[in-house]
């Protein structure tokens, strides 16, 4: 354990360009799937904590029982259809980022819509109302609701990152775990276990927990200052 | 913030459809060739002579023949040569070249308690293995090594079942290394095994009988079932992997101070 946290630390200091580029493109990968997912999922969180409407209760359900997708089952089910042999095949996008992408973006957005949802459901149901009241458009009440509930709904973000940035199942069925390509820090590990090198595998786990560390507390640091 | 906000939104689209680049090229193939870190020193020079990038995918021999079964690739490299044939017969690939070889061992724990040390033939080993009830594991996942490994069942007239015999249904490495956390026996690719001995307790106890022997093939997809795929460039990457200069690659490949593969293409 001591020697994998050396190497961890060498590995981050030794300037190893590959490690970088499997580092960056895990947090890319990540980042930009939240963002997309974020931008179904507050909406929709919207929606549901701070409207009725029939079946709300089902969908509720629904999202929830989403959650507990493995994330293989996602990325089989993905597969099977942007593969050549499946009906989005001609897009040619297995084994690309874009294909983890999609996959984590369906593993994230229910959960950070779940957590949008139960966040706005706890902000004081007259703020809607009272801007309603006071004349603001739609898109005004939207903005801020969300802003209202800000630190919540970081809280869903960064658990709809935790979820993507730790996951193995859809980057390495989705992107095949290519070199200086679609290799990330979970299929990383994934290698170097199988190669029986476990010391590499949990010197590269360490990274991404500080990678996820560091998210974690600018996003935090963020909207702190903006209070 | 609002705007912000859009374009962060606008380039994440952007990044996400940007369409699937063109130059590169599609190769799955076997853990053992990648693992070993062969392709690490054959691909460079390739790449750097065409302007070609080559993905790589390494999976199972019978998954890697798969993806080349659903057009999902451009270029298979494997080794189990009845089911390279028969993706050649079916027509998912076309113009199949041998590329190298080297050969199957069973290794296990230095006791031996089934006693199999020294043995030529592989079929009466693992017979004795099965005999004695000693843990055996397999790969259980339709690899090339699994392939023969169920081959060499069939010729020591045996179905193998029981608490002895482990399905690990992992790769190569995760098998060798289960092994050895069990003290069992396992049918390895010898390239695959010299990359990890310093890491395991498993002497090499059968090795030398014909039936061990482990070709690698390497077959283009064919391009009349799948218009799509880089048929040119997978041509270009057979021809490299099969000339003068990349067979000599093969054959200097050396993890310490062993050969992992011999090249087959070109006859000195």
């Amino acid at each position: 354990m001591l020697g994998a946290f050396g190497q961890a630390v060498r590995l981050l200091v030794s300037g190893d360009r590959e490690l970088y580029f499997i580092a960056w493109t895990s947090l890319r990968l990540s980042l930009v799937s939240v963002v997309i997912a974020s931008a179904l999922s507050l909406p929709l969180g919207f929606l549901i904590g701070l409207k009725s409407f029939p079946a709300k209760k089902q969908l509720i359900a629904f999202l929830n029982a989403l959650m507990a997708l493995p994330t293989v089952v996602v990325g089989l089910l993905v597969y099977s259809f942007i593969s050549r042999a499946g009906p989005l095949g001609f897009l040619g996008l297995l084994f690309t980022p874009a294909a983890i992408n999609i996959g984590q973006i369906i593993l994230c957005f229910p959960l950070i819509t779940s957590m949008v949802y139960s966040a706005l459901s706890r902000l004081d149901r007259r703020l809607p109302e009272t801007l309603i009241t006071l004349g603001a458009r739609p898109s005004e009440v939207f903005r801020m609701t969300i802003w209202e509930g800000r630190i919540a709904i970081l809280s869903a973000l960064l658990s709809g990152f935790g979820r993507v940035v730790g996951e193995v199942g859809v980057a390495m069925m989705l992107g095949g775990n290519i070199r200086w390509y679609t290799r990330t820090l979970t299929t990383a590990i994934a290698l170097e276990t199988s190669k029986g090198d476990f010391e590499l595998g949990l010197a590269l786990g360490i990274i991404l927990m500080a990678i996820a560390f560091l998210v974690n507390f600018t996003l935090h640091g963020v909207i702190k200052h903006e209070r | 913030m609002k705007k912000v906000i859009g374009i962060a939104l606008a380039l994440c689209l952007v990044a996400v459809l940007l369409p699937a680049q063109t130059g590169r090229l599609r190769l799955s193939t076997t853990t053992s060739t990648e693992n070993s870190g062969l392709l690490a020193v054959l691909l460079p020079p390739f790449e750097a002579k065409t302007g070609l990038k080559v993905d790589v995918i390494a999976v199972g021999t019978g998954q890697a023949l798969k993806l080349g079964e659903a057009g999902d690739v451009d270029v298979v490299l494997v080794h189990a040569r009845e089911l390279e044939d028969k993706f050649v017969a079916d027509g998912y690939g076309v113009n199949r070249r041998d590329v190298m070889h080297n050969d199957f061992i069973i290794i296990g724990p230095p006791s031996d308690p089934a006693g199999v040390r020294g043995m030529r033939d592989a079929a009466a080993a693992l017979r004795r293995i099965a005999d004695r009830g000693a843990v055996f594991v397999s790969r259980g996942d339709n690899s090339g090594t699994h392939v023969k490994e169920q081959s060499l069942w069939k010729a020591a007239g045996l179905s193998p079942s029981g608490r002895w015999y482990r399905e690990a249904g992992q790769g190569m490495g995760p098998v060798i290394t289960m092994t050895n956390d069990l003290q069992g026996y396992t049918l390895a690719d010898r390239g695959t095994y010299l990359s990890m001995k310093d890491k395991v307790q498993l002497p090499i106890l059968v090795e030398g009988d014909p039936r061990l022997f482990n070709p690698y093939g390497i077959i283009a997809v064919n391009p009349d079932r799948f218009p799509h795929v880089a048929y040119f460039e997978a041509m270009q990457l057979i021809a490299w992997m099969t000339s003068v200069e990349g067979q000599g690659i093969i054959g200097e490949y050396k993890v310490g101070t062993d050969v992992l593969f011999f090249p087959d293409a070109v006859t000195k």
